[in-house]
């Protein structure tokens, strides 16, 4: 089996912010089960602040470890700051993933710019873009499901 | 963590070496270490130990001593049993048939034999995981040369029909290669009775030692080498004989053999009780696999909503070794290739658990693993974004 950080197994284990929020203000689900790996982000925003977050997510340890960290890295804060957290930043904060399970942080990046999307549609504004280019190499394989 | 009990459920990946083996093995390493090749008694001691552990495998068989290779276990036996056939035969003809439920050993040696210029059949497998005899009867053809089906599939322990299969080869004098590593000491082998020309065995997976294995090779059959280098095991596969390690595998066939049926009965009796413990305390789980022609101690399972690698976390931290076949437990990205060529959808396949039971197992250990298991399932679904869907689909029905 894969060498996971402690922080992981932490997350895993205890897993933060796990749960729905019935009337989110945004949700935002990536991944698909042919993969191995669906994460699903609700949020509650008041003034332009994430005020709740929760997940739901099928997948691998480090999924789940990511979509917990990913909700940590970005409850209370204001949407452009959550909107800035990377792929990497939430790898960091679990003090590293094994190269095959990237992907796993990538998600809750992506689940987390879905959140806020789907918020910002909502409120009747423009989704904000997708900047590309998440640091991942093109060495990890991404399932094609 | 609250119990610290630890229960090994994963003897299709290896079992602990008997120490009755051990004990056999130990003089073998300082004592008697000479070269079997060389010409003292010192290496003589050694050349009779290899002969009496060939006498043994050879009868575990049903074959002769001279028809025994030993070898670094099970990955070089199917390597060697591929490579030697195709090369020793290639002026005969130029396909292999094999089936889509093989070990990597054998999968991975077919797919470079492709590069090679060799055309492999790749047999597809009923949903039990069986071969059709039908659909190998019409993948024959005047250059086939090898036709390699393993005895028993270590993911969902289906056996295999050998004995039909050999004989078909028989008849139309194609050679027949079984891959029987995880079937020793779990089903009764013949190779005469079931027409097996090479037959792949590893002795760790029978409480032998790791590293050890043997390719039996039926008297006739041409055969290339493998490894090139000295003179050792007839000429046929060079390099210093592993003595240790093949005494190790001599006493533990013999043990492997020994009360077989009396073994499996225990080991099937336990695993039975698991197997309808979780099907039934657990639902939206559905069995991988043949219920009947199975491994003896072979669980695979499927638990609908939730993925395999977070599962063996959760077990793992109680104490429980298992395994699965979800990709995310394996480095790739693919779930298994056993479990989509018996027609599981990826979703499904990733979310499976292997259990396989050996004779240390207790009732207790079985009554432990299956509440950890409902325990774990029933976490994992609480967070699933699937099983939240499920249950909401549900309630509005």
């Amino acid at each position: 089996m894969l060498m996971y950080s402690e922080k992981v197994m932490d997350h895993f284990m205890n897993p933060r912010n796990q749960g729905e929020i019935a009337d989110a203000d945004g949700v935002g689900e990536v991944g698909n089960p042919t993969c191995g790996d669906i994460m699903r982000i609700f949020i509650t925003v008041k003034d332009n602040i994430i005020t709740d977050v929760k997940f739901q997510t099928f997948g691998c340890g480090a999924a789940v470890a990511s979509s917990s960290m990913a909700t940590e890295l970005i409850k209370g804060k204001t949407l452009e700051e959550a909107w800035e957290v990377s792929n990497k930043a939430v790898a960091e904060a679990l003090e590293g993933l094994p190269p095959i399970k990237m992907h796993c942080s990538v998600l809750a990046e992506e689940g987390i710019h879905k959140a806020i999307n789907d918020y910002r549609i909502k409120q009747g504004l423009e989704p904000w873009e997708e900047k590309g280019g998440h640091s991942h190499s093109h060495d990890e394989p991404a399932c094609e499901g | 963590m609250a119990d610290h009990r630890t229960v090994y459920m994963d003897h299709s990946a290896t079992t602990p070496t008997d120490p009755e083996v051990v004990q056999a093995m130990l003089p073998w390493y300082s004592e008697h270490y000479g070269n079997p090749s060389s010409l003292y008694r010192l290496a003589r001691e050694s050349k009779t130990a290899i002969e009496q552990a060939r006498k043994k495998v050879a009868s575990a068989l049903g074959a002769e001593s001279e028809e025994i290779y030993f070898t670094s276990g099970g990955t070089e036996s199917d390597n060697w049993a591929l490579f030697g056939v195709a090369f020793a035969n290639r002026k005969r003809g130029d396909h292999i048939i094999t089936t889509a439920i093989e070990h990597h050993a054998i999968l991975h040696t077919c797919a470079y034999l492709e590069k090679l210029g060799f055309k492999v059949t790749y047999l597809p497998v009923n949903e039990s995981g069986k071969v059709r005899i039908d659909d190998l009867n019409a993948a024959i053809t005047d250059k086939t040369i090898l036709v390699s089906v393993m005895t028993a599939n270590n993911e969902i322990g289906t056996i295999q029909p050998i004995t039909e299969i050999g004989a078909i080869c028989r008849e139309k004098g194609v050679l027949f290669h079984t891959d029987a590593v995880q079937a020793i000491g779990n089903i009764p082998i013949d190779v005469k009775e079931m027409n097996i020309d090479l037959l792949s065995l590893s002795a760790h997976k029978f409480y032998g030692p790791k590293g050890v294995g043997a390719l039996y090779v039926r008297k006739g059959v041409r055969i290339e080498n493998y490894l090139h280098g000295g003179g050792q095991e007839r000429r046929k596969r060079a390099g210093t004989e592993n003595v240790p390690g093949i005494v190790g595998l001599g006493v533990a066939i013999e043990k492997a053999i020994q009360n077989m049926d009396t073994r499996i009965d225990q080991i099937r009796t336990l695993r039975d009780y698991l197997l309808e413990k979780i099907l039934t305390e657990i639902p939206h789980t559905r069995l991988n696999g043949d219920r009947t022609d199975r491994l003896p101690g072979n669980i695979n399972v499927s638990f609908e909503f939730i993925e395999g690698e977070s599962l063996l976390l959760l077990l793992d931290h109680a104490g429980i070794a298992a395994s699965t076949g979800s990709a995310c437990s394996s480095g790739s990205l693919e779930p298994s290739h056993v479990l989509l060529a018996i027609g599981l959808p990826a979703e499904i396949a990733h979310g499976s658990l292997r259990l396989t039971l050996g004779h240390h197992n207790t009732k207790e250990d079985v009554e432990y693993t299956a509440a950890e298991i409902k325990k774990a399932v029933d976490r994992l679904r609480t967070m699933s974004p699937l099983y939240a869907d499920y249950v909401k689909r549900h309630a509005h029905v």
